[in-house]
């Protein structure tokens, strides 16, 4: 029951079932713990990661669906140091726990690759990510000052 | 709520730790206890000057911090109150977290609260540190053994009494120190960035060269306190030092716990509260993979296995059989009814009355509205969690709570060892807002009793968001009547509301208006239904049925409602500014189109008045959009201001959520809700423009988590008013039907 997953550039050979939840196995097997659990029903987006550059929530995720595919997680974002939309994510003071940002972030950096100056609209049809904080202001403010709309 | 005046018990505390740093802070005993501090908490080259400052021989200086990070910011406004007595530099400063010893109790706190009062009855302590009693936690570890983080009072006591006086303590014994160096009078000196200074002879000591000398003095007890006008680093919106690994995902979590050879285990408890286990059938997953062991609880059955997953699998496999506590027919509509009869009743049991009370509501005219709010879940994004290590008698444990000692003693009575074989771990959490305060402390109960059955073996254990959401303690499902008597200049001479409580009296139901004739009263009902605090506490309810009635009012008298709440607030100028900031920000007087409409509200709670005004529109079928919440506050004044209008933003969100959608409902004595969907949060979509206006006053600092929540409701159910006819006497808005046609 081996599972070959290229995650964050690194090829893994899990010992894991065919239909682990990704989620819990790059948690727990791979031992990369920014991907956060928060509903494991693909409802709540805190543990978003990119699948070939696209957001994908992987608490629902089975890892046979993702063989061979390039999986991101938040610790693969930036080879070097915060990317833009980490630098504004500090600049606009947006996290308050901080435990939903790296999958608003996952979602967010996935979104603006294809549309990299989303309007309010955009980014609210888009990301359906929770944040129970509430820090969706700044998250509006912060991804107006990177699309530089402000 | 009533705030005791703290008193001075506590004593300040200086010296050089066993690594060499200086070192002061408070203690609540007279008795030098920093070398016992720097055995727990300094590192190499580092002294206490007190337990809450260190600084090291290279000027670096660390605010230790008897309080937990669950997202609000303290770490950073906390220095930033000490670091301004200190005059420290900025940038050689940082913030840990005390260890969860009773050395580092927050004193502060414990004094404001509860040394003031020692015949302090349970009931009389504020709502969210009940549960600190209810546990016998005051038996376990004393009067001081309190790391609370709640009730917003992390600023308003630890920041007030104590950084403030530690930092202030600290920089006299650095200045004494230089000016014996010097041999020059103290008042001749002066301190900037870490340093002292002697104009008159161009002379600079930073403080790390100072550390050493500055430890042989003993910290004054009243040290001078700058003036606000001298203030150079409270009151900036400063950085906070948590955000950097809250973007990369390096913060580490309860949920990220990683211990050599763990293992993990899912839990399924009872879901009628207080039904126990009766039996459990192992053999369906008696084959499947990495299942260690089947734990039976009282009231859960737990599955340990090497992932995760497997366990949360095959707990759910399973079918445990459940005994019958009686409560297993109750459901939502038979609370209710036990609220009706509950207020019905003949003998409710006075809070206050003034005036005349409750006879003067024959002198005007009559006004009466009764409304009800539902149970509500916290759902903070992490679950909860907790690892925990049983081995050879001692106990370590690993989790997220909002009073790390408390947490300490909790784990200590749970193994029935002493306090000293527990070793507490406190991680940051993934939000608290009330969930993780003592009292409330299911899943370390959970955790070390399925580490106690698996000895030798760190166990992290999960809830999954069913067990976080069905197991939670609610914020009170609670129904409030008023009576009002209107004069004949439209506002009341009496007023009268009764509530249903399942503790006693609640502060937060007397009004800030001035009424001559007032009398509360209350009608106790008890469920079996766990409640706790809820971010806001009590304002959560009373604001919103204070704030709907006050609207009411208004209406009733034909008048506008800023108008109306200004001439009852004629007799407090801070609510009055607060009231007229926000209706000129948000242009109350300017007309919308139809279906669009405002809603205002104002409540002051934890020494903090807020005011909001909700823009909404009603559209297409009655569709609700809340456009925009302007919000006016004053806490008194902003130690980092941009931290305040955050906590005041996320309030409002976790407000709106709870007015929109917020809804636990119980059906077979169970929580009917599970997850996301059926308990349903504002997201990106549904959030509007918000903005937050400070006011500055000389009120004492307020708190900041909490009070932005309780205004909201009330103000978009008055906008719904305005808009619609339709009057929201029950929450959540959801279950309304909204149309236009009524206008």
């Amino acid at each position: 029951m081996t599972v070959k997953l290229k995650i964050n550039g690194a090829e893994h050979d899990l010992d894991v079932e065919d239909d682990a939840p990704l989620l819990w196995v790059i948690r727990d097997e791979v031992g990369l713990t920014g991907t956060k659990f928060g509903c494991g029903i693909a409802q709540c987006g805190a543990c978003t990661v990119h699948i070939d550059g696209n957001a994908q929530r992987s608490c629902v995720t089975p890892v046979s669906s993702v063989v061979g595919k390039e999986i991101t997680t938040i610790e693969g974002l930036s080879a070097n140091g915060h990317t833009p939309l980490q630098q504004a994510w500090i600049d606009h003071q947006v996290p308050q726990c901080g435990y939903c940002q790296s999958g608003m972030i996952m979602a967010i950096s996935a979104l603006l690759k294809t549309n990299p100056k989303p309007t309010d609209d955009d980014l609210a049809n888009a990301i359906t990510n929770i944040c129970r904080c509430g820090t969706y202001p700044r998250i509006r403010t912060a991804v107006r000052a990177l699309a530089g709309l402000e | 709520m009533t705030i005791l005046t703290p008193t001075r018990r506590m004593i300040l505390l200086g010296g050089l730790g066993a690594t060499g740093a200086l070192v002061v802070g408070y203690a609540l005993w007279p008795s030098h206890r920093l070398e016992r501090d720097d055995a727990l908490d300094a590192k190499p080259g580092e002294r206490f000057v007190s337990n809450w400052i260190k600084i090291a021989g290279d000027d670096s200086t660390t605010i230790v911090i008897p309080h937990c990070d669950m997202g609000t910011g303290i770490y950073t406004s906390l220095s930033q109150m000490a670091a301004e007595e200190l005059d420290a530099d900025w940038g050689k400063l940082r913030a840990e977290a005390a260890p969860p010893d009773p050395l580092f109790a927050n004193g502060a706190l414990a004094e404001g609260f509860i040394l003031s009062s020692r015949d302090m009855t349970a009931d009389q302590l504020p709502a969210f540190l009940r549960g600190t009693i209810a546990n016998t936690f005051r038996t376990v570890a004393g009067f001081m053994s309190l790391q609370v983080t709640g009730g917003s009072s992390a600023i308003r006591f630890t920041g007030v009494y104590g950084m403030r006086m530690a930092g202030a303590a600290a920089r006299e014994m650095l200045v004494k120190a230089a000016a014996a160096r010097w041999n020059v009078d103290p008042a001749s000196c002066t301190t900037k960035d870490s340093a002292v200074f002697h104009a008159a002879t161009n002379r600079r000591l930073g403080y790390g060269a100072l550390v050493a000398d500055a430890a042989t003095y003993t910290p004054s007890s009243n040290p001078p306190l700058k003036p606000k006008s001298q203030y150079k680093i409270v009151g900036k919106p400063v950085p906070r030092f948590d955000i950097p690994k809250k973007v990369d995902g390096t913060t580490n979590y309860g949920l990220d716990v990683k211990q050599p050879g763990m293992l993990y285990a899912a839990i399924r408890i009872s879901p009628v509260f207080g039904d126990k286990l009766v039996s459990v059938d192992e053999s369906p997953i008696a084959t499947s993979r990495g299942i260690k062991k089947v734990v039976r609880l009282d009231e859960a059955v737990v599955v340990v296995a090497d992932r995760f997953w497997r366990a949360r699998d095959a707990v759910a496999t399973l079918d445990p059989k459940w005994d019958d506590a009686g409560n297993g027919n109750v459901t939502s509509a038979g609370i209710m009814a036990r609220h009706i009869k509950a207020l019905a009743a003949s003998d409710l049991k006075k809070d206050i009355t003034t005036g005349d009370g409750a006879d003067a509501l024959g002198r005007g005219r009559p006004v009466e509205a009764t409304y009800t709010v539902p149970y509500l879940s916290h759902a903070p994004m992490e679950p909860m969690n907790a690892t925990a290590l049983w081995k050879d008698g001692a106990l370590e444990v690993w989790s997220g709570t909002q009073d790390g000692l408390g947490a300490r003693a909790f784990c200590a009575k749970v193994a029935n060892v002493a306090m000293d074989k527990v070793t507490y771990h406190l991680m940051p959490m993934g939000g608290g807002f009330g969930r993780r305060l003592p009292g409330y402390f299911n899943f370390l109960e959970h955790a070390v009793k399925t580490a106690m059955a698996m000895p030798a073996v760190p166990v992290k254990l999960i809830y999954t968001r069913d067990q976080d959401m069905q197991h939670d303690y609610y914020r009170p499902n609670v129904t409030s009547r008023f009576k009002a008597a209107l004069g004949t200049d439209g506002l009341p001479l009496a007023w009268l509301n009764d509530y249903t409580t399942d503790d006693g009296a609640n502060d937060e139901a007397h009004i800030a208006y001035g009424v001559p004739n007032q009398a509360l009263r209350t009608a106790k009902v008890a469920t079996h239904i766990p409640t706790g605090p809820w971010r806001s506490v009590e304002a959560s309810w009373h604001g919103f049925f204070i704030e709907s009635f006050a609207d009411e009012l208004a209406h009733a008298a034909k008048q506008d409602p800023v108008a109306y709440r200004r001439a009852l607030l004629k007799d407090k100028p801070r609510h009055l500014a607060v009231l007229d900031t926000v209706a000129d920000k948000a242009g109350w007087t300017t007309p919308l189109p139809p279906g669009r409409a405002r809603g205002v509200a104002i409540f002051e709670c934890f020494q903090t008045i807020v005011a909001h005004v909700a823009e909404i529109t009603i559209g297409q079928g009655g569709v609700l959009k809340v456009d925009r919440i302007v919000s006016a506050v004053d806490a008194g004044s902003a130690v980092n201001p941009d931290g305040l209008k955050a906590q005041i933003e996320g309030g409002i969100v976790y407000g709106l959520t709870a007015a929109l959608n917020g809804e636990i409902t119980i059906d077979k004595g169970a929580v009917t809700q599970a997850n996301f969907p059926d308990y349903e949060m504002v997201r990106l979509a549904d959030c509007p423009q918000i903005e937050v206006h400070l006011l500055e006053s000389d009120a004492p600092l307020g708190g900041a988590g909490e009070p932005g929540v309780p205004p909201v409701a009330p103000a978009i159910a008055n906008a719904i008013f305005a808009a619609t006819g339709i009057r929201i006497r029950e929450l959540p808005v959801k279950n309304h039907q909204l149309t236009l046609a009524a206008r």
